[in-house]
């Protein structure tokens, strides 16, 4: 019962803070419905008792990237952003394109129906951290060191080029 | 008493109970770090400070928090009103509710989470959207000015802060706050004494993280006014306050939980017993302090020049000998239950208090770094640090554990000399000059 609640209380708030933020004109309030979002989805992490999930999930999007996102919309020139009025008539395309999106979507969902009934959750999973470092530093170790050095390539390779035009 | 309460509530009344002491005493007891502020500055200065309030200045919080309530609200011309009213309870509130894991004692803590940690650097964490957009909607640049400075230094610093903690988590072996410390008395060692560069990174960090003074440059008087915070006035501004000392008790409290040893007793191995009474002199060395300070009161209420003032006095010092009271009656055997959750809230708060003693000090010794001096010393020096020092103290870890090679007093000396050196080396490198200075473009 209070699942459920929960579980639609953050899913509305994800959904409509989402059609705010693509609907707002000032990049700032974007931003600020992105975080929303990115909370609520936090939220549901939480509410489908995966703890550490959640807690990444704000530090890693809320309280690291959007940090930066914020940061970097008030470097540029915000005045000229917020006046500037948009004609790009694509609103079409996108219409179409966003239409058979949701087809795809409801079509994999009608096909893998029968699979949809989550397992029960267990009123005290074993503990999540320790699950996710399992999972990440042992069954998927290379995988997971590949990721992790792609990273590492992109970063270096963006102060290389960062360095370059100075 | 607790069978009076139906059992489909009973999980959440301690919780509940808790989450209101903390949310009504939280600002009293900030405004009172405000007052030792005060005092500490004007002590240091050769002054007096806030004498007129109350004996000693002992209501000026008061008389503050009251003068800011009546005070104009004053929204500044293009300001974005939303955001421009939001932004002080974001702050506040995100850093309120950080304070539900943080264990104030054994007995005193809102929630015990699998992830304790996590969840309080987190939430602690997003109390930088209250300054960034505060800064933003003010219309004004010196606000944003300022909220782009503690953005960018916040940033910065978590990343040290963070891998700071990791040298003692692994020390630890869990996130929940209860566990840590657990692991501190089981291991019979505060990790401070394991990891001292460890905790040397995380204080200058947290130092940065809560924008204080050496690294106040979000509002750095002298350049931006008053940073982000300029275009507020009246209780809007208060909330900024209080948010800013929210933040740092959860520093502190973080750092006490996990480098300080948490709610522990200093020398728990210490059984000397106060002269001619059954305890422990550490046990009940709170009571004694308590009334040392009553004493103290007392000797002052007849230098008190009027006869209000007086009286005040000498309840300052019936608080202090009732609290001594309390301390000691829980040292008596019917109250065993109450002894650990009374003595451990007192020694977290004890060391809290030295930790925010430490930074209201480091802020009346050092000056103001500069912008480009902040940057170069979280990324140049702390960062490295932090992750040579996480290399070191994760393979002295392995090498005690899978060599059976158990000499704890020694890998620490030997890990503190290698993080010592690295730190001295680092240290002599950012003291190089710059190859080619770059010009100075804006900020």
């Amino acid at each position: 019962m209070i699942d459920k609640f929960l579980f639609l209380f953050f899913a509305v708030l994800m959904i409509g803070s989402a059609i705010m933020m693509v609907t707002r004109r000032n990049i700032v309030h974007s931003a600020v419905y992105l975080i929303t979002t990115l909370l609520a989805t936090a939220g549901i992490f939480l509410q489908l008792k995966a703890e550490f999930l959640f807690v990444v999930q704000i530090i890693l999007y809320v309280g690291g990237i959007m940090v930066l996102f914020i940061f970097v919309i008030m470097l540029v020139n915000l005045d000229v952003a917020i006046r500037m009025v948009q004609f790009s008539r694509q609103g079409f395309v996108a219409g179409i394109l966003a239409l058979v999106l949701a087809v795809q979507i409801f079509l994999a969902l009608w096909i893998g129906r029968a699979g949809l009934p989550a397992p029960a959750i267990h009123a005290m999973p074993p503990k999540n951290t320790e699950a996710v470092a399992e999972a990440l530093f042992q069954h998927y170790m290379l995988p997971f060191e590949i990721a992790s050095i792609l990273l590492l390539v992109a970063m270096i390779g963006a102060v290389v080029m960062a360095k370059r035009r100075v | 008493m607790s069978h009076l309460i139906p059992p489909a509530i009973a999980p959440f009344v301690v919780p509940v109970i808790c989450g209101i002491v903390l949310v009504a005493v939280f600002p009293l007891l900030a405004g009172y770090i405000v007052l030792l502020e005060r005092k500490l500055m004007a002590d240091m200065q050769a002054r007096l400070g806030p004498m007129r309030v109350g004996p000693h200045g002992l209501l000026q919080p008061i008389a503050d928090a009251f003068k800011l309530l009546i005070k104009e609200d004053i929204i500044p011309q293009g300001a974005d009103k939303f955001m421009f009213y939001v932004a002080p309870l974001i702050s506040v509130t995100m850093a309120l509710v950080a304070f539900s894991a943080m264990p104030f004692g054994p007995v005193f803590q809102i929630a015990d989470l699998n992830v304790g940690l996590l969840f309080i650097v987190a939430v602690g964490s997003l109390g930088i959207y209250g300054i960034v957009l505060g800064g933003w909607s003010s219309n004004s640049h010196y606000s944003l000015i300022g909220a782009l400075r503690s953005a960018a230094q916040l940033v910065s610093y978590e990343t040290a802060a963070g891998l700071a903690l990791v040298s003692a988590l692994l020390l630890a072996g869990s996130l929940s706050m209860k566990d840590i410390v657990q692991a501190q008395a089981d291991q019979g060692v505060w990790f401070i004494f394991v990891v001292p560069i460890g905790f040397f990174i995380y204080f200058v960090s947290s130092i940065a993280e809560t924008n204080r003074a050496p690294f106040d440059l979000p509002e750095a008087e002298s350049e931006l006014v008053a940073g982000y915070m300029t275009e507020y006035s009246g209780f809007r501004w208060a909330l900024y306050f209080l948010a800013e000392y929210a933040n740092m008790v959860i520093v502190a409290g973080i750092a006490t939980t996990l480098f300080l040893g948490g709610w522990l007793r200093p020398f728990p191995g210490n059984h000397q017993h106060l002269i001619g009474t059954p305890f422990e002199l550490l046990d009940a060395l709170p009571s004694l302090l308590f009334l040392g300070v009553a004493l103290y009161c007392l000797s002052l209420v007849p230098r008190q020049p009027v006869q209000v003032q007086k009286l005040f006095m000498a309840g300052v010092a019936g608080a202090c000998v009732l609290l001594a009271a309390v301390m000691a009656l829980t040292l008596f055997p019917p109250f065993d239950a109450a002894r650990e959750g009374v003595h451990g809230a007192f020694w977290f708060m004890a060391k809290v208090g030295g930790y925010v003693y430490t930074f209201l000090w480091v802020r009346f010794t050092f000056p103001r770094y500069r912008f480009d001096q902040l940057m170069r010393l979280g990324w140049r020096f702390l960062i490295p640090l932090a992750l040579v020092n996480v290399l070191v103290v994760s393979a002295s870890i392995v090498v005690q554990q899978n060599w059976e090679w158990k000499h704890p007093v020694v890998s620490t000396v030997v890990t503190t000399a290698i993080m010592l050196a690295v730190a001295f080396w680092l240290a002599e490198e950012g003291a190089k000059p710059e190859p080619a200075p770059q010009p100075a473009d804006g900020e």
